[in-house]
Parts: structure tokens; C-alpha cells; sequence
């Protein structure tokens, strides 16, 4: 009796199993597509905003290679660097680092720079800084990350890669220093990492992305 | 049992946030904004309904007791459902919301409906029950989220293009012009100190119409 009612439990539970694991799976191979293009789109997105979409032919979503460098691109973890080439001749390169020391851990940026090393601009991916302080960072909230833009380690040097209360040319927040302060070192380091790679970054092949 | 009774019961009476005061951990995350709010309210209540409806329809054949993993299995199946959706249809406001969906799950309010009414009543109460809980539940959201943008930031209605589209960019009011900010109300404390506001107006209303009522009898005798 008891064993009975335990079989008819378990097959209860187990059609119920398979029907909601079914629809989960319907659904994912029919929104699999879309996500995967929402998630290209917005990272295409960010990527034009640095390098404009007409000085470059090649596909830069694709053209990537990966490097790893702890020191100047801040984490031990392989960076993605997106190149853009016209006709062949490399133009400019967008890369990813990472800011390890922002008031509230990691902040996750990209950095586009042209083929002379000049940055093309800078934009914040993920961060965890302060809401109303440290996020004036996020270009939906300020402007303050298009002061990157044009410079180079020869425009300014190397005492002048800092914000305003350390010396340098670049504005902090008021009560939040720490998070500009990071986001500063990070484009600097990888300004000096694209200046001892350059070369490198462009001669690679492509990584092949694994699925 | 009424219809009216249960849209009074799920707006005011017993609501989600102000009374039973479950489904916090979403509700005090997310509330930063209106838009924000309203978002994760509309998303609570769509599965809300689904579940409700689902566990009222199949509540006569499943044994008592394994009832409690099967509704997990059909709410966490729904969550999941809504997320991929939205991760597919509504991109932008899945980057703002995405980490705070798969909470649904936990959200007790969800399950806990399933339990104490889907589980008892025919199909249509069920739904009625789920659209009206989720109804307080997302008016709470918006209140909260209105009340923190408004205070915090100085605006109401800010990035409402996330769920309506470039149209709704001019939706954003702006209340107070060269606004400061006011950290605390963005801020986790901020949605404690607001939700307490709001539970303690709907007491105070909830008094005055007491008072009210019981004054008018003594005017009939």
C-alpha cells in the first residue's frame, strides 16, 4: 500500500520533472539566437563608440586576440584585445583591462586606442562602485570618462596620469577619489602595456573562440 | 469568498511587502528608481499569475505530499522561462534587473501563495489571487522606487526608454533642477528607512479608517 502510493510520488514528480524541464528547454532553443545577438549587439555598441565604425573593414568583433598580463592589464586572467584594420593595415585596438583597485574591487573596462597610441576613448563595462559617488564613471552618468580622450603618453606624462588631488590633469569626484584615481592607473597601464605590445597585438592570428 | 475580497485582500489588506512583509530581498535591491521598481513588479506579478493558475489547475492530482517540490519545480520552471524571454526581448532592462530575476525563486511570496490559496481554490480566484498580489506587490516597488529616485536623485521616471523603448526617453521628470543628491536614499539603508515610511502610512491610514468607522455608528443610535 504504502509502496504503492511512494511509486505513484515518484512518477508524479518525475512527469513533473520532465514537463518543466521540457518548456525551459523549448524556450532556451528559441531565444538562444536572440540573447546571443543582444549580448554581440551591445558590446558592438560600446565597441563603434571607441572606434568609429567607417575607418575600419574588418570584422572587429571577431578579429581578437587574448592576452594575459597582471601587472599592466591588472588581473591574471586572459584580456580580450579587438583589433580594427582597414584594408589589411591595422588602425586601431580596443582593449579590455581591468582597474583592480576601485573603492568597491574590480572595475572592468574597455580602452580604445589608435594605431599611434592615442586613446580613442574609454568606457566602463562593470564596475561595483558606490551609486551617486564613484559611479560618475559610467558615461550614463557623466562625462567625465570622455576626458580620456586624445591622450597619450606623450601628451601627458607620466606625473600628469593622475587625478587632480595627486598631481595630475584628470578631475576626481567630490567624495569619491579612490574610483577615479583606479580607472586613471588602468588607462595609463594600458597605454604603456599597447606602446611595449603594439606590434605583437597586430601580427597575432585571431584567437579562435571556443563555443 | 468574493472576488472583491480578494483584490482587497492582495491591494491592501494582507499585501505582499506591507503586511506579510515577504519578498524583501528583491524589493529592497532593486527599488532605486521607479522604473527599476516597476520592472521587477511586473515580472513578479507575470509569475505570480502563471503559477497560481498552474498549481490551482493540477492542485487535485498532485499528492499532498510531494506538493511542496513540485510547485518549486513549476516556479523555478517559469523563472527561468522569464528570464530567457526577457534576455531576449528586453536586453537593456535584463542588464538592470538580470541578477535580481532568478530571486523570484526564492521569493516567498510566489510560493507562498501557492501554498496557502492556489492550492485551495478553483482556477479563477487563483488567477484573480495572483494578479492582485502581484498588483500590491508592484504597487509597493513603484512607491518605494519613486519615493528613493525622487529623494536620491531628484527625478522620477529616469531611464524609462529601458522598458519602453527610445519613445519614453522624455518620460523622465526632473523635480528639482541642480539637484545634489542624496546618497542615503540610493543606498541599501535608504530602501529600509523608505519601505519602514511606507508600512507606517498604511498603518496610520489603516487607524484613521478605523476610527472613522467605529465613529459612525455612534451617530446612528
Amino acid at each position: 500500500m504504502i509502496k504503492e502510493k511512494m511509486l505513484r510520488s515518484a512518477i508524479m514528480l518525475a512527469l513533473f520533472a520532465i514537463t518543466g524541464a521540457g518548456l525551459v528547454s523549448l524556450t532556451h532553443s528559441h531565444t538562444e539566437q536572440q540573447i546571443k545577438l543582444n549580448e554581440q549587439a551591445a558590446l558592438l555598441r560600446t565597441l563603434s563608440a571607441l572606434v568609429i565604425p567607417n575607418q575600419y573593414d574588418n570584422k572587429l568583433f571577431t578579429d581578437t586576440l587574448t592576452v594575459t598580463n597582471d601587472t599592466l592589464l591588472g588581473s591574471d586572467e586572459p584580456m580580450t584585445i579587438y583589433r580594427a584594420r582597414k584594408q589589411g593595415k591595422p588602425v586601431a585596438a580596443v582593449l579590455t583591462a581591468i582597474a583592480p583597485d576601485g573603492y568597491n574591487g574590480r572595475i572592468l573596462l574597455l580602452v580604445g586606442v589608435n594605431y599611434q597610441g592615442s586613446v580613442l576613448g574609454v568606457r566602463i563595462i562593470a564596475h561595483q562602485e558606490t551609486p551617486g559617488l564613484g559611479d560618475g564613471i559610467e558615461i550614463r552618468k557623466s562625462d567625465w570618462i570622455l576626458g580620456f580622450n586624445h591622450q597619450s603618453l606623450t601628451t601627458l606624462s607620466k606625473d600628469l596620469w593622475k587625478v587632480k588631488r595627486d598631481g595630475g590633469v584628470f578631475d576626481q569626484f567630490s567624495g569619491a577619489t579612490i574610483t577615479p584615481r583606479a580607472v586613471v592607473k588602468a588607462v595609463y597601464n594600458t597605454l604603456i602595456y599597447y606602446q611595449q605590445h603594439r606590434d605583437q597585438i597586430f601580427a597575432v592570428k585571431p584567437t579562435q573562440k571556443d563555443k | 469568498m468574493t472576488y472583491i475580497e480578494i483584490v482587497h485582500d492582495g491591494l491592501w489588506k494582507n499585501n505582499v511587502s506591507l503586511v506579510q512583509l515577504i519578498g524583501l530581498c528583491p524589493l529592497l535591491a532593486v527599488t532605486s528608481t521607479l522604473i527599476n521598481g516597476l520592472g521587477l513588479g511586473v515580472a513578479t506579478t507575470l509569475i505570480l499569475i502563471a503559477s497560481n493558475v498552474t498549481i490551482s489547475l493540477i492542485r487535485s492530482i498532485v499528492p499532498n505530499e510531494i506538493r511542496l517540490p513540485i510547485f518549486v519545480l513549476i516556479i523555478a520552471s517559469f523563472v527561468t522561462i522569464t528570464e530567457m524571454i526577457m534576455k531576449a526581448f528586453y536586453y537593456d532592462l535584463y542588464l538592470i534587473l538580470g541578477i535580481f530575476i532568478p530571486l523570484i525563486v526564492v521569493n516567498c511570496s510566489v510560493i507562498g501563495r501557492a501554498e496557502v490559496f492556489a492550492s485551495k481554490n478553483p482556477v479563477n480566484y487563483a488567477f484573480v489571487d495572483g494578479l492582485m498580489m502581484g498588483f500590491g506587490f508592484t504597487f509597493v516597488l513603484v512607491m518605494l522606487g519613486g519615493l528613493r529616485e525622487l529623494l536620491g536623485y531628484g527625478t522620477l521616471f529616469a531611464h524609462a526608454e529601458i522598458m519602453f523603448g527610445e519613445t519614453a526617453k522624455q518620460l523622465k521628470i526632473i523635480i528639482f533642477s541642480d539637484y545634489q543628491g542624496f546618497l542615503l536614499a540610493i543606498l541599501p539603508p535608504g530602501a529600509f528607512f523608505g519601505l519602514g515610511l511606507l508600512i507606517a502610512l498604511k498603518n496610520w491610514l489603516d487607524k484613521k479608517a478605523a476610527v472613522n468607522k467605529s465613529i459612525v455608528p455612534l451617530y446612528s443610535y
